[in-house]
């Protein structure tokens, strides 16, 4: 099968492949960062601060249970995030690019 | 083809055989509770870990006196049942998808023709094994708020999944961990190193869920351990060699339909008890006379009085059970590192035709398995309010068996048989995990040997179709071979620790080495090389010193302690009583365990463990990154710069992918 060869460094310098890159790595980074301060909260809260977590919130439904359930709803919501923001720049970007390039 | 037809119906025989087996008496240490504890639940609880000393010392103690032993036994017709009817469908699916097996590509990567929600089920259903189906809401039935804790890094995983590896791999990989290292670096050492740690992860995860699995059928159906072991080996061998892939997918597929069905019927049934009110639910566990008192025992272990009320609200806070912080954070780091590490989950990711698809499984498979926890949390402390805490541990000292013990109780208060169906249908999705998650982890080792090793190793990456096929039958064949009898001869061995271990060399190892592949231009064949071997034997080499191994000296030192208490309460007594027969018992244990540990050492000679952590990560996983960094910038290589355009412009677009599938 002939392989079709690409000029890997010149679509690498292409305007918008340097803006997908751009928008891509700031994304993905700065989320996945977040979502790692805000699990780690989890354990070293529960370890050095139960006092918040024993606060009742609902009846006897305490903070560190409301707490841990966020983590759910949160992973959750950076999922959802990530694929509106993917589906709608990401892939956008992505097809632009291989139009232009006529691949 | 007849041969395929010959093997199937084989191996059907031979586990159908294996069921059969089960008619012998069950042999009589293999049913003590004590002893099936920790294994069972660790299949994948790393958790359990810390439950596991105690009943690791009653198990080291051969023939355990356990006092009024109470059993949970699944009625043997229904249960079989179910499983002969799982048996029979997953071998329809492999008849039909062996033939649609023909090339390399169908076999590791199942033409990459599955679609973005079969692949999210097929995540969750690789992902979810018996540990966290049974072990975490045993957790939280006996320690309350720590389980459901535990239980959230499990899914926080899966965004270092979704955000740093999912597409990426996809994009640039082909069938294994090996072919995204070896993509600008020199591909034999590189791919020869790749297959080592895979296989060494994916045996360490094999043996921790194949012992488990021995343990649970042996003490859910009274198959016997070896029968068990034997019969889910051939299973798993059959599925992976004549199903590939595709086999492999749909068995993870049903198992997790049936995982999500389970639990969900479960939690209604829990939640119809509580009338629907998630607050009147709440107030029951914290006014439950019984809870109150095991929270009662528990805090007064550490020299806190706590009663009533109080003492309820404390099994809804945190400290029962996680009581070292750094602990925690030590294995949060190995779960959001190491499951994007993971071989076979990173396997699951050449399944799918494009970037997007791998997206949205990862995000299905991100509800399906966010979904199942909270519910185990119901199912938890439903089960610490239907049958208290006292009567799980009585059953099973880590509170492995609560989830089960609850679907029988449950279905029993709306009539009996359908308790035992109920049960019957639990085990079932626990035989279905099982086989689930060992087939994943058999096809992903022997990726690793057949498509890096042997075909792009030893024959240069010369080999037609058919040899290719050939390669990767065969070392399914024999890794499944070595699955069980490695299964075999761990029976009695400490596995508690294997599943951590498995996570940490992925997040040490696999992970650092697969990011920078990706994201740094600099990363070159030294970098590779030293991040994974550093990386992997730290990880071991830690878990080799750390408590997760058995210290005889600490044994011995609490069997001491026994012998001391007891003899003072001999002391006190009258003159010409003696200790009633439980005490007795103790005490001939206490001297016997002293006198076989007082001089043992660990297997590494140690009399106590030198690294304090059970899990490695906070140290294993840095010294990862830093080797892997440090080897690249001491073996510059100018061609691997150069190619990093390929491998970006390839990992961010998809473009040249086509390769990838059609080749």
């Amino acid at each position: 099968m002939a392989e079709k060869k690409y000029d890997w460094s010149a679509i690498a310098r292409n305007p918008k492949f340097v803006e997908l890159h751009h928008k891509k790595s700031a994304f993905l980074f700065g989320w996945w960062i977040f979502s790692c301060v805000y699990y780690f909260l989890l354990p070293l809260g529960a370890a050095y601060t139960p006092g918040i977590f024993k606060i009742k919130l609902i009846g006897p439904i305490n903070f560190g249970y409301i707490f841990a359930l966020s983590q759910f709803f949160v992973s959750w919501g950076i999922a959802l995030y990530y694929s509106h923001v993917a589906n709608k720049d990401f892939d956008r970007l992505t097809k632009e690019l291989i139009d232009e390039l006529h691949i | 083809m007849t041969f395929k037809k010959i093997f199937i119906a084989a191996s059907l025989a031979l586990s159908l055989a294996g069921a059969a087996f089960a008619d012998e008496p069950a042999k009589a240490p293999a049913a003590s509770p004590a002893a099936m504890s920790a294994p069972a639940a660790q299949g994948a609880a790393p958790a359990a870990t810390q439950a596991a000393p105690a009943a690791e010392k009653s198990a080291v103690a051969a023939p355990a006196p356990a006092p009024a032993k109470k059993e949970l036994k699944a009625n043997r017709t229904i249960t079989i049942g179910m499983f002969v009817l799982i048996i029979g469908i997953t071998m329809g699916i492999v008849v039909w998808a062996a033939k649609k097996t023909k090339t390399a590509s169908d076999f590791y990567a199942a033409g990459g023709g599955i679609t973005g929600a079969q692949n999210g089920w097929a995540i969750a259903g690789d992902y979810m094994s018996a540990a966290s189906f049974l072990g975490i809401s045993g957790l939280i039935s006996l320690y309350g708020y720590d389980g459901f804790m535990y239980s959230v890094g499990w899914l926080v995983a899966y965004i270092t999944v979704l955000l740093i590896v999912a597409e990426p791999c996809r994009n640039a990989g082909k069938y294994t961990l090996g072919d995204i290292l070896s993509f600008r670096t020199s591909p034999k050492p590189v791919r020869a190193i790749a297959a080592i740690s895979t296989v060494s992860v994916a045996t360490f995860y094999l043996t921790a869920q194949m012992v488990g699995a021995g343990k649970l059928m042996a003490l859910l159906v009274g198959i016997p351990y070896k029968a068990s072991i034997i019969g889910v080996g051939i299973l798993m061998v059959g599925y992976v060699v004549f199903g590939g892939m595709v086999a492999t997918t749909w068995v993870q597929i049903i198992k997790a339909g049936l995982l999500m069905a389970g639990a969900f019927l479960l939690s209604v049934l829990v939640m119809a008890k509580a009338g629907f009110n998630p607050i009147g639910f709440f107030s029951s566990i914290v006014s439950n006379p019984e809870i109150q008192d095991h929270v009662s025992k528990m805090v007064l272990k550490d020299g806190i009085i706590l009663n009533g009320v109080d003492a309820g609200q404390r099994f809804l806070e945190p400290g029962l059970f996680l009581k070292n912080p750094l602990d925690q954070i030590s294995l949060g780091m190995a779960l959001v590192l190491g499951t994007a590490g993971m071989p076979h989950i990173l396997m699951r990711f050449f399944t799918v035709p494009t970037a997007q698809a791998a997206r949205k499984s990862v995000i299905i498979a991100m509800f399906l398995i966010g979904g199942f926890y909270i519910l185990t949390t119901l199912l938890g402390f439903g089960a610490a309010i239907s049958l208290s805490p006292q009567g799980i541990k009585s059953i099973d000292a880590g509170g492995n068996m609560a989830t089960l013990m609850l679907a029988e109780k449950l279905g029993a208060d709306i009539a009996p048989v359908i308790g035992d169906l109920f049960l019957a249908f639990l085990c079932a999705v626990a035989f279905a995990t099982i086989l689930a998650v060992v087939s994943g982890l058999v096809l992903a080792a022997s990726a690793a040997i057949a498509h890096d090793i042997y075909v792009n190793v030893i024959k240069d990456g010369h080999a037609d179709q058919n040899e290719q096929m050939f390669a990767a039958r065969l070392t399914s064949v024999v890794v499944g071979t070595c699955g069980i009898i490695i299964g075999i001869m761990a029976e009695n061995q400490n596995v508690a620790h294997l599943v951590a271990l498995a996570f940490a060399v992925a997040a040490s190892g696999n992970l650092p080495v697969v990011v920078l592949s990706l994201f740094w231009r600099k990363f070159n064949t030294g970098g590779v090389i030293s991040g994974l071997v550093v990386g992997t034997v730290c990880s071991i080499v830690l878990v080799m010193v750390s408590p997760n191994m058995t210290y005889p000296k600490a044994v011995a030192a609490g069997a001491k302690k026994v012998i001391t208490a007891m003899e003072k309460k001999q002391a006190t007594l009258p003159a010409g009583a003696t200790l009633d027969e439980k005490d007795l018992k103790a005490l001939a244990k206490a001297r016997k365990d002293y006198d076989t540990n007082k001089d043992g050492t660990s297997i590494l000679g140690l009399d106590k463990p030198i690294f304090t952590l059970k899990n490695p990560g906070i140290v294993s996983i840095p010294l990862g990154f830093l080797a892997a960094i440090i080897g690249c910038l001491a073996f510059p290589s100018r061609r691997s710069e150069e190619m990093f355009d390929e491998v970006y412009v390839r990992q961010n677009t998809g473009i040249g992918m086509a390769k990838a599938i059609d080749h």
